[in-house]
């Protein structure tokens, strides 16, 4: 699957592609399928995300799984602070890149 | 200390408010992002994985507790209550928020500092010796140049889109406690034989994706001429630097392809030229610089004698205490680099204690350095019991100063948008490996520096022993390194073969360590034993 991925313009933190808007949680990512370019040249325009781009993901049981760990860890945050991960109360943040 | 006059100050307030409206207008989508992107660069502020990442200037590593206090203040206010010093001396925040940045530079500015030419393909923060003005062996106090190095480079008009990055190092030392021959330029100050001062040139080298140990180009520039000079190897630089390949534009490559006699050749030229010019400042102003680096009021019978009673204390003193200048004072080196910790990361409260501490016991300075730890350079030996104890209470008193504990790493995939595989991850597991301190100090002198991209942040080349994260189909893969030295005695490490998981390079490094443990003769360091038995058998151990 196809999803999009950028950083939020304000505050910097890193959004997805949910179909309408964008949300802080990969699992709100929807797969755009060949439609990606054209969503990025709106969501340009409008300038709420910064540097958005297309990636490779999986789907799973608990939402779209970046192909690449790069995106896996922009997903779920810093591997050494699971502290500050997206979803710190989760026992397994951090692990998640792997 | 350097302290702003009204013209640094001037500066850096309308920087400010410039960049205020150029956020505004961001914001409000009159500035899109690519016209906005060298704008937020130029005032060191990166988009990064998970955030805006600002990278603030520590002017050669040096700063006052008020200012310590004040990065503690940014890094409580605008980021998760944490900072990372870096590399080259500075400090990166990692989740800083564009719409707030204005007022953060604001705040810094309140203390003489900012982010201007923190990224970009400019000259960056000049680097130097932690040590600088107070160690025995320098020739001279290298901060008066640095600083006049740093006036010159900020804003200059024809250095401020140069073909790539540039960086300048200056020391006072034979002993090489900055990388300097790793940097574009690096600035050796020297007496010549009637005892005047003046300057050995290095220029062209680097670390990256092309490793350099720059070439001397001249052994003697006299300190008159310093500025005029470094304007003449900057002016060749920008003529004839590359321009069409990012990857060939640093100028060690143009030294490297025009051989250091044709560019000093060219620098001579040039230089002649400039000197008609009157470049070099008016002896004045070197003197109103100079002058705020003059001696501190040092306590001159302040006893010379330190009680080592107590063995944590001891083994402390040892490892982190170095030789001062002045009898009865030390040179403090503060780790943060304790087990299970990330390299140069500290929260707001253990920079405030530093800052406090400095204030202390310090005359309120601080350095940091490109190991990414802190110095305290003025410590009378008398309070170092007090001082340790304090440390150690926070978290800071790992005694681990250039041992294998005391890892450089790159913030590396965790934070980095450049990297392609995780350092502080790898450096954690090695650090815990190697925890036990005896271990550590019956190892000696071991530098290991980690990189997780080509680009070398974590001054792999340097190590003693090295690890590059580099990226195999997808999956982090590390290689190591052997026989690298940023010091005086500078080398370049080799890669010793096919790279290893993450438990495989643990594994692997732990092998070359004992075989080290088993060949070591009398006082011989690692990086010693490796260049007595050459790469060989260590090959043969790695990959046993």
């Amino acid at each position: 699957m196809k999803i999009l991925t950028g950083n939020d313009l304000k505050t910097g933190d890193v959004t997805w592609w949910t179909g309408s808007s964008w949300s802080r949680h990969i699992e709100d990512a929807v797969d755009v399928g060949d439609a990606g370019d054209g969503i990025l040249e709106t969501e340009s325009a409008a300038q709420r995300v910064n540097s958005a781009y297309i990636i490779d993901a999986q789907p799973s049981d608990l939402g779209p799984v970046p192909s690449h760990i790069k995106e896996r860890v922009r997903a779920s945050g810093p591997s050494v602070r699971p502290d500050l991960c997206i979803k710190p109360a989760d026992p397994a943040a951090g692990n998640w890149t792997n | 200390m350097y302290q702003y006059d009204k013209f640094d100050q001037q500066l850096v307030d309308e920087r400010v408010a410039e960049f205020r409206d150029q956020v505004e207008r961001r914001l409000s989508g009159e500035l899109s992002e690519e016209h906005f992107r060298p704008l937020r660069l130029m005032n060191g502020l990166y988009l990064q994985l998970h955030a805006y990442m600002l990278r603030v200037a520590i002017p050669y590593g040096t700063l006052s507790g008020p200012q310590m206090r004040m990065l503690a203040h940014i890094a409580r206010k605008y980021d998760r209550d944490y900072g990372h010093f870096t590399t080259r001396q500075n400090i990166q925040y990692n989740w800083i928020k564009l719409e707030e940045t204005p007022d953060l530079l604001a705040d810094l500015a309140s203390v003489e500092m900012h982010a201007i030419q923190t990224s970009g393909n400019c000259i960056r923060n000049i680097s130097s010796d932690q040590f600088a003005g107070v160690a025995a062996d320098e020739v001279a106090d290298p901060r008066p140049w640095a600083e006049l190095l740093r006036q010159w480079s900020s804003f200059h008009p024809e250095f401020s889109f140069l073909p790539r990055k540039f960086k300048i190092a200056v020391i006072a030392s034979e002993q090489d406690r900055a990388a300097m021959r790793l940097h574009d330029i690096g600035i050796q100050l020297v007496r010549n034989e009637a005892g005047e001062l003046g300057a050995k040139f290095f220029v062209g080298g680097g670390m990256g994706r092309t490793p350099m140990i720059a070439p001397e180009i001249r052994d003697f520039v006299p300190a008159d001429d310093l500025i005029s000079y470094s304007e003449a190897c900057m002016r060749v630089y920008n003529r004839y630097g590359r321009r069409d390949n990012k990857y060939k534009a640093r100028i060690k490559i143009l030294v490297h392809e025009l051989g250091a006699d044709e560019y000093r050749r060219q620098v001579e030229e040039e230089f002649a030229h400039i000197k008609t010019l009157n470049l070099d400042p008016p002896l004045a102003e070197l003197e109103r610089i100079t002058a705020l680096f003059g001696e501190p009021a040092y306590d001159t019978a302040a006893p010379d004698d330190i009680d080592l009673s107590h063995p944590g204390f001891t083994a402390w003193v040892k490892q982190n205490v170095s030789a001062h200048k002045q009898a009865g004072y030390a040179i403090v080196s503060i780790s943060l680099k304790p087990v299970g910790g990330i390299p140069g990361d500290a929260t707001s409260a253990q920079m405030d204690l530093m800052a406090d501490l400095a204030e202390r016991y310090s005359m309120d300075e601080l350095r940091v350095t490109h190991s990414q730890n802190i110095v305290l350079p003025y410590v009378r030996k008398a309070d170092l019991f007090d001082l340790w104890q304090q440390l150690d209470a926070a978290g800071l008193g790992s005694a681990n100063i250039d041992l294998i504990g005391d890892i450089i790493a790159c913030p590396g995939l965790d934070y980095c948008t450049l990297a392609n595989a995780r350092s502080i991850p790898l450096a954690l597991k090695i650090s815990e490996k190697f925890a036990d301190p005896e271990k550590q100090r019956d190892l000696g002198e071991l530098k290991l520096k980690i990189s997780g991209c080509i680009n070398a942040c974590g001054h792999h080349h340097a190590g003693h022993i090295g690890i590059l994260g580099v990226d195999r189909k997808g999956v982090e893969n590390y290689q190591l390194l052997l026989g690298g030295s940023g010091a005086e005695d500078v080398s370049l490490g080799k890669i010793t073969g096919p790279g290893f998981d993450e438990d495989g390079v643990v594994a692997a490094l732990e092998r070359v360590t004992d075989f080290y443990r088993k060949q070591r003769q009398d006082g011989e360091r690692f990086l010693d034993t490796y260049r007595r038995l050459g790469m060989e058998p260590f090959k043969e151990v790695i990959y046993a």
